[in-house]
């Protein structure tokens, strides 16, 4: 039971970062690859109808950390307090901007809430787990930027995949651009993250470590995969092949967390009692479908590709 | 001042700045969606003019409710870890439900519903406004039942020093929480029913437009029928703080002492007698407890301490709820009433429906306060104390920093949002269109 909640947990954090990831990526790019507002709202109704819904795998996420291992929720945010401060920060200021903006009569604020909105957390989401994970500030360092690469690109195919005209030409370069940050750190952050050489390599991780170094290989991989089907303008694989590297990562790194949550601390002692896991079960058992239904069913209805309107 | 200080100021300053927030979406997504119900029954454009209106300015709120809100379910685990490890087991669970079954249910809706006016069928549109205003109140809902268990624990038993749940269901159906819940959202549909009363009160003194008495008719019904659910699952709530929260209810009443008969004190040395005993037991003699009273029965029980919460903001926010609150449901009586078959709306009521925005919000501020300062020292009733939910680990300096962020953020926020939804207020509804609106791409949703 333990186990299947820990892996729920990764479900719903990866969701999260493939999801979130493009509309982080979205927020970042909008400002190079849109000229003037017709274009920048043509990029951002991209995200418009979805962008909330993908916030609430996040919600979803801490949720059930909440409710299924209230020690390691508490633990992370708890030493993590002042990132995840900037991430709260980050999401606010992204939200307010997203909504407000067509609504406002010069939306210059709300652009750059939406820019440092989406920098803020696509950064500092990956500085938080390399620095669990490995403990150094280099780590961390290294983490956030290649995590915000990897959004980056990952927006940028999304771009590429679900507009047209200029934009859509400016979203491939982007991508392109992108790659040459993303698949060097991509390297440098997923073999340090699979082979344990951080400053804090853990102890009696072994075996884990062997397997773990499987998902930051395929996400590696996956992503090579991508920038060579963005290149061939295949923008639907890319994008597959995209949203598959930030799936495979976020996979290495619960892969890691699974031995130890947190520094100290084991699943088992984290974990909610068996009665509690249960019920949880039985409720996103019966949840859970509907509501990949009817996200599914959001992106089927906004599935052509978003045009210029002047 | 000390760490714990400042994480109770910003728990304090987060979560009732959250909820300036949270009773719009609840109350104004079910009249938007009832706009548009009328528009979809009657065919009549000026419904949808409305319903496009009032979305507009739903919108402008939703998003602060919502980005106001994950900071909340941040906040318990970087500020109150202690507590978070203790309740975890069975205050995350309806946390959790509110996340797959409501806020999933709301955004998703939501985004459908602003983009989708010329991508849906209509009917399917409308389905889609409902969905996110059904969403919304069962959030209310699992948040409530969550907040009704720290102040009556039921349905857990303690091992190792945590909670754990044994009976979901209990908590779900927590008589707390069965009486808070139509108190809670009764009274956001009357700050709603407020807003829209003020909107309407200024276009009527701008316009006198038949389509405006109309509106502040319907906000009336909506906020006297809520205002009847409020007071009646305020008597339910303050029945059940009498066996449940004595602690409360003793300091909210001004009772130092164990007394049969107790008379209601309107400000001190005014008194109603009796009243007390009658509302808290429906018998207008029975015993009330007095502060002292349980401050020593507490002692026997959870050993030597303090365990009176303060004694200013409990009692005076208790009457600044009953208060606002029951001035702002008169106010929607007499409005009816006026305006009763057909009469005209006087100037004057116009005037005074504008009161009836800050009114409403001020009692639902207080009725907080009340509930949640009224439950100090513990966090969780007879369980844990406030003193011992507090994250260790995090600094003054840190929760310093963060307070300071939230507090000049939201501040910032908070005139940035009163400039905007006073700008569209006065902007007023857009100019019927040549073409269907429906089939025409809507900008001023959208992005």
């Amino acid at each position: 039971m333990i186990d299947l909640w820990f892996v729920i947990i990764a479900f719903l954090w990866s969701g999260y970062f493939v999801l979130e990831g493009f509309d982080f990526g979205v927020g970042l790019l909008a400002p190079f690859v849109s000229r003037g507002g017709a274009e920048q709202r043509q990029t951002l109704r991209t995200i418009g109808p979805v962008w909330d819904g993908n916030e609430v795998w996040l919600i979803t996420a801490v949720g059930a950390m909440f409710a299924a291992f209230p020690a390691w929720y508490s633990g992370l945010f708890s030493t993590f307090y002042l990132p995840v401060v900037l991430i709260l920060v980050g999401l606010i200021v992204r939200g307010v901007g997203l909504e407000w903006r067509g609504k406002v009569s010069d939306p210059f604020w709300c652009d750059l809430g939406i820019l440092i909105g989406s920098a803020l957390p696509a950064f500092l989401w990956g500085a938080v787990f390399a620095d669990l994970l490995l403990d150094s500030a280099l780590a961390a360092v290294v983490g956030g930027t290649f995590t915000l690469a990897l959004c980056a690109l990952h927006g940028a195919v999304f771009l590429a995949l679900r507009t047209d005209g200029r934009v859509r030409h400016r979203a491939r370069v982007a991508a392109l651009a992108m790659s040459a940050a993303a698949l060097p750190l991509a390297v440098i952050a997923l073999s340090s993250l699979g082979s344990g050489l951080g400053a804090g390599g853990r102890q009696g991780a072994g075996l884990v470590l062997e397997l773990g170094s499987l998902p930051a290989l395929a996400a590696m991989g996956t992503l090579a995969a991508a920038v060579a089907l963005v290149w061939r303008r295949r923008e639907g694989w890319a994008f597959t092949a995209t949203a598959a590297a930030t799936v495979l990562t976020s996979v290495a790194v619960f892969a890691r967390l699974r031995v130890a949550p947190l520094p100290g601390l084991t699943l088992a002692e984290a974990a909610s009692g068996p009665y509690t896991l249960t019920m949880l079960t039985w409720i996103g058992l019966i949840t859970l479908p509907f509501v990949l239904v009817y996200q599914g069913w959001t992106y089927w209805v906004f599935r052509k590709r978003v045009s210029l309107v002047h | 001042m000390d760490a714990l200080d400042l994480a109770r100021w910003q728990f304090g300053v987060t979560t009732v700045y959250h909820f300036l927030f949270v009773p719009l979406t609840i109350g104004l997504g079910v009249f938007v969606a009832g706009l548009q119900t009328a528009w979809h029954l009657t065919g009549e454009e000026h419904y949808l003019r409305l319903t496009k209106f009032f979305g507009k300015l739903f919108l402008i709120n939703f998003a602060m409710g919502v980005v106001t809100g994950i900071v909340q379910e941040f906040q318990f685990g970087m500020n109150w870890s202690e507590y978070s490890t203790f309740v975890g087991d069975v205050f995350g669970a309806p946390l959790a439900m509110e996340a797959l079954l409501a806020f999933f249910m709301e955004s998703t809706f939501l985004g459908l519903w602003i983009f989708g006016w010329d991508r849906l069928p209509k009917r399917v549109h409308l389905a889609c406004i409902w969905a996110a205003a059904i969403g919304s109140n069962l959030s209310a809902y699992f948040i409530l039942a969550a907040n009704a268990w720290m102040k009556h624990p039921v349905g857990y038993e303690v091992v190792d020093g945590r909670a754990r749940m044994t009976d979901l269901w209990a908590v779900l159906t927590n008589s707390t929480a069965l009486a808070q819940v139509p108190h809670v959202i009764g009274a956001s549909f009357v700050v709603a029913g407020g807003f829209v009363l003020a909107v309407s009160g200024y276009w009527l003194l701008r316009t006198r437009a038949d389509m405006w008495r109309g509106v502040a008719r319907a906000a009336l019904v909506m906020t006297a029928v809520a205002g009847a659910v409020v007071v009646g699952s305020g008597d339910m709530s303050a029945k059940l703080a009498h066996e449940q929260q004595p602690m409360k209810l003793a300091v909210a009443e001004g009772l130092e002492r164990d007394t049969a008969g107790a008379p209601f004190t309107i400000a001190p040395g005014i008194e109603i007698p009796k009243v007390v005993s009658f509302l808290s037991t429906g018998d207008f003699d029975a015993t009330v407890q007095g502060a002292e009273d349980v401050q020593r029965r507490f002692e026997e029980l959870f050993g030597p301490g303090d365990y009176r919460p303060d004694q200013g903001v409990v009692f005076w926010s208790y009457r600044v709820m009953l208060g606002l609150g029951m001035v702002t449901v008169g106010l929607s009586v007499l409005g009816l009433w006026l305006t009763r078959r057909r009469r005209p709306m006087p100037g004057w009521l116009a005037r005074l429906f504008v009161l009836a925005l800050p009114l409403p919000l001020a009692a639902v501020i207080a009725g907080w306060l009340l509930s949640e300062v009224g439950r100090q020292p513990w966090t969780v009733a007879g369980e844990l104390l406030t003193a011992a939910s507090v994250s260790p680990g995090v600094s003054l300096a840190e929760v310093a920093v963060s307070l300071t962020i939230f507090t000049l953020l939201y501040g910032a926020l908070a005139v940035a949002e009163a400039v905007l939804l006073t700008r569209h207020v006065r902007g007023g509804l857009e100019a019927p269109e040549p073409v269907p609106a429906a089939e025409k791409l809507e900008p001023s949703l959208m992005y």
